[in-house]
């Protein structure tokens, strides 16, 4: 490790340990391979974002260490996030998440939250933007918004990944705004999701970029709106004489629905300072690889980079909006015991 | 048209530049032993493998990807006809009738048939990319839910029935491979299902651990008690087996053909090389005039799940490439390694990728030729394998499934799990209880369950959805056909013997 990066990862323990005045400065490493779970299945964005770490780090040789990604995706993930919880002091193992670390405790009652573990980083945020099939006549959210309203409840399918998770909770939230109800189609992945909304099997999705920009720059789909409280940031020309830029929000198109997902890692609980510290500054280092930069673009990422206490603040928030938001659809598990 | 068979020369001089034909044969055997490992299969070891490719150039590291995917396909079926485990949901159906050969010291007759049927297979499916790409991309997108469901329920029909134990017991072992498969998380309402609050049965029963159970540990625990024959099986080691069989294979042309348009057809839409198996074997054995013999050891059975399975794995990565759903998980690994080079599949990938895509084609018929030259000179080895004596060979296989069932999951429960599977299926087997159905059940019934649902749900619990437009009603309409076959036939034998029968009196 050089002298530079000694440093790097100083500061980063700093910030890590606020409980720790002093962060000690022998420099931790893998001593074994790292395993990287994905709480979800092969294919999907989690999936997609450690795969292209696990290729980062080794092709510019971050780690001296092969790191494995490996999917447990079981019981919405729980699968994943419980193999974590119960490998307390495990410093060579890190967990991705995605919005199932709030939904699935919430939805299914399978004991596990953020808080049975270490927070490392939160790599970036994920953005939903409501699509429709570029054959159809609705060229703006209003447009769309009026054809849902002019017709009885339940005219209206909406494709999405999984139940009771960040898809249903935005149509949740669509059917709340527009007064209408929708039928929610549940399928195993976003791909999947997005296919068969090209087939014209489903009305509307609210894919994440990265699993409709294939078919938004083939003119097969037609994003309406994002569900962010700002515009996306990349001005890069993508189907036609657009950019993700132009996508208006959809707060300002008149459907008050905001709603970004986490991409973070987290650790087992009771790891050491000194782990989580090496993991922050190797995740640094990811960050500025060109292929990553590619993966943050193509897919329109919120880079949003937290360690520390205001990543666990910003979770802590996350998790209370999630509440809400479950509660209010319904979708809170009853509590058996 | 002319463009794209220029472009596949190029993308053939490319391949066949010497370093990328070392590559290919490394990524092939390197693929053979992953196939090979129970429960290792294709989607570990081509995530295990991926990061080697990373210090080379995109081209040089996608044919050696693609020839560890190649090589996992060709391995799978030697430990089905060696020792009984399928290392993939696919090559479940290979065991029906390969597994006999080795006993009746035909192993290499009955690896020569398969490995040639993959070829034939993959080979097929590669030529029907090369002609009609775009039209059969475009027409994987009229497969709605409806549609999907359609295609699950006609595999699982070609399948009821052919099976010589009593219906009943058939039935009963499908519903108990179904009530398996509906352990864990339910998808179409995120409910917990039949876990009774256990933390380990979230993940539901693992295809993998219920197979080398099944078949694996249950071929122990039956060989063990036949009176423990610690001799090993006879098998000739010689290459002319090869040559022999070859001569044998064209007579089966029909039945190579149908499987590979069986193979095709389920590769494109998504139900993929599973049914596609099982379908092509259930339609042989109805057609073959051995049909009887099916099951106890007949190389036509080998040829049609081979083939189908083949066609259908090759055929689905054309919608890998052209609409981004991967159609097995070794696909969504494949597809992970194209997304770290940057090369976004989807229907431009195409336009803008010609180099890559015609590149990746080429190697797919190199990759199959050289695999299948691979393979085949190494029979007389595998076959020597049953040379060695049970007992030696026994601990090891018991070794391989317990490491195999691991590796699914990274989770020693699954260990235990496997063992009492193979106690299940010893038992089933004691009790002439078909394994198949269960397995059959166990892989597809989930997803069977949430297509229905999703399309009972789109049309607000109206069945007419199945009926609603020509695919899905023709596919219907064979698989009820496929179910009551057996009293169809029953009803036109009869008639046919009273027409015979009046002009006599």
């Amino acid at each position: 490790m050089s002298v530079t990066s000694r440093i790097l990862s100083f500061g980063a323990a700093a910030v890590v340990g606020a409980a720790f005045a002093i962060a000690p400065a022998a420099a931790w490493e893998p001593t074994h391979p790292v395993e990287i779970i994905v709480p979800a299945g092969t294919g999907g964005g989690a999936d997609q974002m450690a795969r292209t770490m696990q290729g980062i780090i080794t092709k510019h040789n971050l780690s001296k260490q092969p790191v494995v990604v490996i999917n447990k995706s079981g019981g919405a993930g729980g699968e994943g996030f419980l193999d974590v919880k119960n490998s307390k002091g495990n410093d060579h193992k890190l967990i991705i998440t995605l919005s199932n670390l709030f939904t699935t405790p919430m939805a299914t009652g399978i004991p596990f939250s953020w808080k049975d573990m270490t927070p490392v980083a939160m790599m970036a945020l994920d953005e939903f933007i409501l699509w429709t099939n570029a054959e159809k006549p609705y060229k703006t959210v209003k447009d769309y918004v009026d054809a849902i309203k002019a017709a009885p409840d339940n005219t209206f399918k909406m494709g999405g990944t999984g139940s009771k998770q960040e898809d249903q909770i935005i149509t949740v939230a669509l059917q709340k705004a527009t007064g209408k109800k929708m039928i929610y189609i549940p399928q195993a992945g976003g791909g999947a999701v997005a296919v068969q909304l090209v087939g014209n099997h489903v009305d509307s999705t609210v894919n994440n970029p990265i699993e409709a920009v294939a078919h938004w720059r083939a003119g097969k789909l037609n994003p309406l709106c994002v569900f962010d409280s700002k515009k996306l940031d990349y001005s890069e020309k993508i189907s036609g004489d657009k950019s993700w830029a132009d996508i208006p929000t959809c707060k300002s198109a008149g459907l008050d629905v905001e709603y970004v997902m986490l991409r973070g890692y987290f650790m087992p609980p009771g790891v050491s300072k000194d782990a989580v510290a090496y993991y922050i500054d190797m995740f640094k280092k990811v960050r500025e690889t060109p292929e990553w930069k590619k993966l943050m673009s193509d897919g329109a990422f919120n880079t949003t980079f937290m360690v520390g206490d205001e990543y666990a603040k910003w979770v802590a928030n996350a998790e209370k909006v999630h509440e809400d938001l479950m509660k209010e659809a319904g979708f809170l598990a009853a509590k058996s015991n | 048209m002319f463009d794209d068979i220029g472009n596949l020369m190029h993308g053939f001089a490319v391949v066949l530049q010497p370093q990328n034909i070392l590559l290919m044969v490394v990524g092939i055997v390197l693929g053979v032993i992953v196939g090979v490992l129970p429960g290792l299969g294709g989607a570990n070891g081509v995530a295990i493998l991926l990061p080697l490719t990373f210090s080379m150039s995109p081209t040089s590291a996608i044919i050696m990807l693609s020839c560890i995917y190649w090589g996992a396909l060709f391995g799978g079926a030697i430990t089905s006809i060696l020792f009984n485990i399928p290392g993939e949901p696919w090559s479940v159906a290979t065991t029906f009738d390969g597994y006999p050969m080795a006993q009746q010291g035909k192993a290499g007759e009955a690896l020569t048939a398969a490995f040639t049927s993959s070829f034939v297979g993959a080979l097929f499916a590669v030529i029907m990319i090369t002609l009609v790409a775009p039209l059969v991309a475009s027409f994987a997108l009229r497969f709605g839910p409806a549609e999907i469901f359609s295609v699950y329920f006609l595999a699982f029909c070609s399948f009821v029935g052919l099976s010589k134990e009593p219906p009943f017991k058939t039935v009963a072992s499908m519903m108990i491979g179904f009530a398996l498969g509906a352990v864990g998380l339910d998808q179409m309402t995120g409910q917990l299902r039949l876990t009774f609050g256990s933390e380990t049965l979230i993940g539901g029963f693992d295809f993998l651990i219920a197979v080398i159970g099944l078949f694996g540990i249950g071929e122990i625990l039956l060989t063990m008690e036949e009176g423990l024959s610690f001799r090993g099986k006879s098998a000739k080691i010689d290459l002319k087996v090869v040559i022999k069989t070859w001569k044998e294979l064209p007579k089966y042309w029909m039945l190579s053909l149908r499987s590979c348009l069986i193979g095709c057809w389920m590769g494109i839409s998504p139900a993929g090389a599973t049914p596609a198996s099982f379908m092509s074997y259930g339609i042989a054995k109805r057609i073959s005039k051995r049909g009887n013999n099916f099951g106890k050891g007949e190389i036509e059975g080998v040829i049609a799940p081979e083939t189908a399975a083949h066609a259908a794995g090759t055929a689905a990565l054309l919608p890998m490439l052209s609409l981004g759903v991967p159609g097995s998980p070794t696909a969504a690994v494949l597809l992970g390694g194209l997304l770290i080079w940057g090369l976004q599949p989807g229907p431009l990938l195409f336009v803008e990728q010609t180099e890559f895509v015609w590149g990746l084609i080429a190697s797919m018929y190199m990759g199959n030729l050289v695999g299948l030259i691979v393979v085949l000179t190494c029979v007389p080895l595998f076959a020597a394998i049953l040379r060695i004596p049970f007992s030696v060979i026994a601990p090891i296989i018991l070794v391989l499934c317990a490491i195999g069932a691991y590796t699914v999951h990274n989770n020693t429960f699954d260990v235990v799990m496997m063992l009492v599977f193979g106690v299940v299926g010893y038992f089933m087997k004691k009790a002439n209880y078909p394994l198949a159905p269960m397995v059959l059940a166990i892989v597809l019934g989930d997803k069977a369950e949430v297509s229905l649902r999703q399309a009972l749900l789109g049309s607000q619990g109206n069945l007419g959805v199945f009926f609603s437009n020509a695919l899905v009603s023709t596919v219907m309409t064979l698989a009820l056909i496929a179910l009551f076959w057996p009293i169809i036939q029953n009803g036109l034998g009869r008639l046919r013997g009273k027409g015979a029968a009046a002009p006599a009196q």
